[in-house]
């Protein structure tokens, strides 16, 4: 099982009957895992912060039950998670934050080890897929008998690989009365004082019982030369690394850290080493009880680590040799690219005609591969929602250079629905002079096609209300004659609604409406629908390269379509064929 | 690692290679060895590299491998088997698909595809050291040509000399009932093809 696979396991043999997400990698298998254990009701939310409070109500309510989000995703859900931590639990309350050391396909790599110091939470960290399973099951009932929130924190590799799992039985989930408490659960300067002085004192509660949990686990090896103090995935690469030549302290409770184990280690081992991917979280936790370590001075805090980092930073030793292969270089890149018929695809050509007229502010999704070649469209990209918004502070600072060119934001309909909306509503309600473009495409498509507002049916196969993204722009109250509803692989029309939007002034809206290239009920419906280039018309010319699709090839002075199979036939190279030597067949 | 081999799939998204690594941990753990398997998610799927990593041994700890420390590479595409290189231990052993897919710069005319990198490699690793294998080609005479995977595992089976269990009827059990036959042949293909 992946570490997703079997945190989606813990969660079902602990009965949990909640569970929330927004997608985001490497966390997205965790609920979609989730939602095949029918005993848990499994939803997506329009973002973390969402998740994550109704989450709370459910454990407010008394049921057992769980966020999970990708450590970006935190960021947006620090707001509940700070209160909720005041306020502790009625059933048990995990979330779940899937760190991305090394940026694997995230904007920043931060360290949410530190939210939980931040938080007053409870913190677990497994380091492989039994551990998911078993810690995830015992985060629970931590979180009950501390009346504390957990922070279950994992990273990319511990997400990501997959290892051998024994299953448990599952506990019939035991819901627990709700019986109001307002001072308790609802946090107001007075009851919030309070809640303070009480999550202290279970801090402290909780640290007493790290001191003696099975998850910190002491190995005492080599005669205790060297000893080092680690936790989660970096305890896998020390091992790897080190084998049974070193003591260990493998901390599965990292916050609140067992003080006086790490001191009873310390005491024990002549040089200690503090290993961890990314901050020196662990190694702060040492050096505030006045111990010697090493610590990030040796491993950095760049990217994620492996047994060879671990190894080479902490001795002599050298990396395994490779082989000098010069040819290296000569191979060229494989950059992720829009898929054949991808909708974005037509949007950013027609951009691409208009590029020195506007500043390009991105989003979150697929549609930063936008920011490459051939289209260079996207120059800044901040966070999730940030492509409405960016552009209402963009166009104040291009207005006072006298810089006429217009901020264009764009964003797709999950993050519009996201955080995007709220962006939006202050757009409206100044009239930025900017471009606020929407890219539907019915679906969260980057991290696998996710449902969303936007569809008609629920993680569980549930029928469930389907919004619509131009009725809630109208909604706004905005003139509708600054709204263009446009298909983006018709040109002539995305064209004419680009440039329109660019010499009218005020706020203009483009909403552009074509379903994921990869989306299933569209692959059926499209079926043998392809293009084909007539090689005695085609004059070399090139130029319906520059739409830069994957199912188009360039041979011997004439293109022609490399793949028929990935073709869908979406019509932009014709397009662009002065010649007419490309046609749609199979329609 | 005692008794056990680091390796290394890598292909262009589409390709198979993650139910190839699946097959192949599933069959490893029945001969018993423990098993870590590592796959990135995320940009990868829109067309770019795909990475899985497999370790298997007595028993194995960290899931990913380093540079130097793959055993075995698996190149479900030629350019992809040579950009692995970094990985390859010492003396450690590539097998590549003559498949070519064009990336994007090649497809514009931007950048050249490099038709003899395998010649290369050969000349690099030792010509021992390079197993080329047609399984495109062998999965286009097969009827499907999305069986190149499992082409592959047949030879990869062959040159890591872990036969000890029923792998025709391990994926047989693997890959969907309409294919099933098809893949079995293919497995036997490749096997057949080292």
């Amino acid at each position: 099982m992946s570490g997703n696979e079997a945190v989606a396991r813990g969660a079902y043999e602990a009965g949990v009957l909640w569970a929330s997400a927004y997608p985001g990698t490497p966390s997205t298998e965790i609920l979609e895992n989730t939602a095949k254990y029918k005993e848990i009701h499994s939803q997506w939310s329009n973002n973390e912060k969402v998740a994550l409070e109704t989450a709370c109500g459910a454990s407010i309510g008394g049921e057992r039950a769980f966020a999970a989000m990708k450590h970006v995703g935190l960021n947006v859900a620090a707001d509940p998670l700070m209160t909720i931590a005041y306020e502790g639990v009625n059933g048990g309350l995990v979330v779940i934050t899937a760190d991305d050391p090394g940026c694997h396909s995230s904007q920043n790599e931060q360290d949410n080890r530190n939210y939980a110091t931040l938080g007053k939470v409870l913190m677990l960290e497994p380091s492989d897929s039994q551990e998911c399973k078993d810690m995830f099951k015992l985060a629970f009932e931590m979180s009950e008998r501390f009346d504390m929130v957990v922070l279950f924190r994992m990273t990319t590799r511990v997400c990501h690989s997959k290892s051998i799992v024994e299953l448990g039985e599952r506990q019939e989930p035991k819901i627990k009365k709700y019986v109001s408490d307002k001072m308790k659960f609802a946090m107001l300067p007075a009851s919030a004082r309070l809640r303070h002085i009480a999550i202290e004192e279970n801090l402290e509660k909780a640290r007493a019982y790290a001191e003696t949990s099975p998850l910190n686990i002491v190995e005492y090896n080599g005669d205790n030369k060297v000893g080092i103090i680690t936790s989660g995935i970096s305890y896998q690469h020390c091992r790897e690394a080190f084998g049974d030549t070193v003591s260990y302290l493998k901390l599965g409770i990292t916050n609140p850290l067992a003080d006086n184990l790490i001191k009873e280690f310390c005491e024990k081992c002549e040089t200690v080493h503090v290993v961890e991917e990314g901050d020196g979280y662990l190694e702060i936790g040492v050096r505030h009880l006045k111990l010697d370590c090493t610590g990030k001075e040796l491993i950095t805090c760049q990217g994620e680590l492996t047994a060879e980092i671990v190894k080479t930073s902490l001795t002599e030793a050298k990396s395994e040799p490779t082989y000098d292969f010069p040819q290296l270089k000569d191979i060229p890149a494989r950059p992720p690219v829009f898929c054949a018929g991808c909708p974005h695809r037509g949007f950013f050509y027609s951009m691409s005609k208009f590029r020195d007229k506007v500043v390009g502010m991105g989003d979150i999704g697929c549609y930063g591969l936008g920011w490459q070649e051939p289209f260079n469209c996207e120059e800044t990209c901040v966070c999730m929602d940030a492509g409405t918004s960016t552009t209402i502070g963009m166009a104040n600072a291009l207005k006072n250079q006298d810089d006429t060119r217009k901020p264009l934001g764009f964003q797709g309909d999950s993050t519009f629905f996201h955080g995007g909306l709220t962006g939006f509503i202050d757009a409206v309600h100044y009239n930025t002079n900017a471009i606020l473009c929407i890219l539907d495409n019915d679906i969260t498509a980057m991290t696998g096609h996710q449902l969303n507002a936007a569809n008609d049916t629920g993680l569980m196969g549930e029928p469930v209300h389907k919004l619509n993204v131009t009725d809630m722009i109208y909604a706004t109250g905005i003139d509708k004659d600054r709204v263009a509803v446009v298909d983006p692989m018709n040109q002539a029309e995305m064209d004419g609604a680009l440039k329109h939007a660019i010499e009218t002034d005020g706020l203009q809206v483009i909403v552009t409406k074509y379903p994921c290239a990869l989306l299933k009920w569209d692959i059926q419906q499209r079926a043998g629908r392809h293009c084909v280039i007539d090689a005695d018309k085609c004059v070399g010319c090139k130029m319906c390269m520059k739409v830069a699709c994957p199912a188009l090839a360039f041979d011997d002075g004439k293109a022609h379509i490399a793949d028929p199979a990935a073709c869908t036939g979406c019509g932009l190279c014709m397009q662009n064929c002065k010649v007419g030597a490309i046609t749609k067949v199979g329609e | 690692m005692a008794n056990g081999k680091n390796i290394i799939l890598v292909g262009v998204g589409g390709q198979g290679t993650i139910l190839t690594t699946k097959i192949l941990s599933a069959g490893l753990t029945e001969l018993g060895y423990d098993v870590k398997m590592s796959e990135i998610h995320g940009m990868s799927q829109r067309g770019g590299t795909v990475t899985t990593q497999l370790k298997y041994g007595d028993k194995v700890y960290a899931p990913n491998i380093g540079d130097g420390e793959a055993d075995v590479i698996v190149g479900f595409e030629k350019s992809e088997a040579a950009r692995a290189i970094p990985y390859l231990r010492i003396g450690g052993t590539v097998i590549a698909d003559e498949r070519e897919i064009y990336s994007m710069p090649v497809l514009t005319g931007a950048a050249e595809y490099p038709h003899g990198i395998l010649d290369d490699l050969k000349k690099t690793v030792g010509e021992d050291h390079v197993k080329v294998i047609d399984a495109f080609a062998k999965a286009e005479e097969l009827g499907n040509t999305r069986v190149q995977n499992i082409v592959l595992l047949g030879a990869l089976v062959k040159v890591l000399g872990i036969e000890g269990i029923d792998w025709v009827e391990l994926v047989g059990k693997m890959v969907p009932a309409k294919v099933r036959d098809l893949n079995i042949e293919a497995y036997k293909q490749g096997f057949a093809m080292v």
